[in-house]
């Protein structure tokens, strides 16, 4: 008599991904027997080496658990349906056959393993730009199964992006750069979702675009949205993982909440058009590679909560002489918006702060 | 020798270095410490890596035997 067994994920992959499997058995203990004599690997978890159910298992027939009818001789009759279910930690959900081979090299170090490369999977980092510094960030945080990444940006790509944008390609030329990173992130790795921001980011929405991440990684290339990112990540406790870079040179640290921020190390901008942009003064186009994977990498050493992170450290680079140095860096009582008194409680108008443009508009 | 309390069994034969330590260090992920963990593995060289791993992992390889002509049993206790 055909009655109809309901597989839980879990054990779904004992069974060829089958979610309900038909067998014909007279009792529960025979249907079992017949489960596990068809799929071998099921056995181990849902009977014990008695052939016994373990009391981690519960085994329903038609929605009643079988203590509360005949055990294992619970009889069963055409039609009726039977469910295996077994205790679940809940959330743990079982490595892939590709998960396993794509993390293998993460699942062998003993920092990371199987729990770390779960908490890569379950993290969210939001990328602030997808230009020189964001592009090779995102691209091995990708490759390292970070689950959500967010992307903001709202320009369009350049030709002249090229040089350094490693994530973006020619056929991505006049394409908006947050769907193409989009699609070169989830051309390395299906398993990333990738949330695109297409905009500019900005007082009056930086706080919602932030407000679902875990780690705020800041690639932009400006002064007034290094202070907004700054502040923003301040007033909502995030970890902000900074990097820039200028012709030759890069730096790098991270600003953890309550140690110390953007502002602490320069507490107001350089007058406008005294520090000309990367447009004006060039750029390296390898220098970029350097500095967004370092800050690629404080934002895994983060979400695992290994090693010693960046935090009160600039990490400074010089390419030409390559040299690495680090000087440190410490909280200001006195910082506006990080210190003691904070007399900036919410989001300004970075524009004139920054001395660039009206402060109206 | 006295027999070992086995709590699970993992069968991966067919499976090859460095999947074999991968594989086995993730069912040791999901298990309590103290806990017993068979490994059934017929790739040879699996049969030194794996308890080499996890003796570097600071697990406790109760046995390595081999117990058919082409299978092999590492035993461990979970650290």
């Amino acid at each position: 008599m055909p009655v109809t067994v309901y597989i839980p994920t879990p054990l779904r992959r004992y069974t060829e991904n089958q979610a309900r499997v038909s067998t014909e058995a007279n009792d529960v203990a025979s249907l079992l027997d017949d489960l596990v004599s068809r799929y071998p690997e099921l056995k181990t978890h849902i009977l014990d080496d008695n052939y016994e159910i373990p009391r981690y298992v519960n085994v329903y027939v038609n929605e009643e658990e079988i203590h509360s009818l005949q055990g294992k001789g619970t009889r069963l009759k055409d039609g009726d349906q039977v469910a295996v279910i077994p205790a679940m930690a809940g959330g743990a959900q079982p490595f892939s056959e590709d998960q396993i081979k794509r993390y293998s090299r993460h699942i062998i170090l003993p920092e990371v393993g199987g729990k770390g490369q779960r908490k890569l999977l379950e993290a969210k980092v939001l990328l602030i730009g997808t230009g020189g510094l964001g592009s090779p960030a995102a691209l091995y945080l990708a490759a390292a199964g970070v689950g959500t990444l967010g992307v903001v940006d709202f320009d369009v790509v350049d030709m002249s992006n090229l040089q350094r944008q490693v994530i973006h390609h020619v056929h991505d030329l006049g394409r908006p750069k947050v769907q193409s990173a989009a699609e070169t992130i989830n051309d390395i790795n299906p398993d990333v979702k990738v949330i695109q921001h297409n905009t500019r980011v900005a007082s009056d929405n930086i706080l919602d675009i932030i407000a679902d991440y875990d780690v705020i990684l800041d690639g932009c290339d400006n002064f007034p949205t290094r202070y907004l990112v700054n502040d923003a990540c301040v007033l909502a406790g995030k970890p902000n993982v900074y990097g820039s870079i200028f012709r030759f040179d890069g730096q790098a640290t991270v600003f953890a909440p309550g140690k110390g921020c953007y502002r602490c190390l320069f507490p107001t901008p350089p007058p406008p058009g005294m520090v000309p942009s990367c447009q004006e003064a060039g750029v390296l186009g390898v220098l970029p590679g350097i500095i967004g994977v370092i800050q690629a990498t404080e934002a895994v050493k983060l979400i695992l909560n290994a090693g010693e992170p960046l935090i009160n450290r600039l990490l400074l680079y010089d390419a030409l002489s390559m040299e690495f140095r680090e000087v440190k860096i410490r909280r200001d009582a006195n910082c506006p918006i990080c210190g003691d008194n904070p007399t900036i409680k919410e989001l300004i108008d970075y524009e004139q702060f920054c001395g660039i443009g009206p402060a109206t508009h | 020798m006295e027999s070992i309390q086995i709590d699970q069994e993992l069968n991966i034969k067919g499976e090859v270095c460095p999947y074999t330590f991968v594989k086995s260090k993730l069912a040791l992920e999901d298990m309590e410490s103290g806990e017993v963990l068979r490994v059934v593995v017929d790739h040879l060289p699996a049969v030194t890596n794996v308890p080499r791993s996890l003796t570097n992992e600071g697990h406790n390889v109760l046995e390595v035997a081999q117990i058919s002509d082409t299978d092999w049993a590492i035993t461990v206790r979970k650290a």
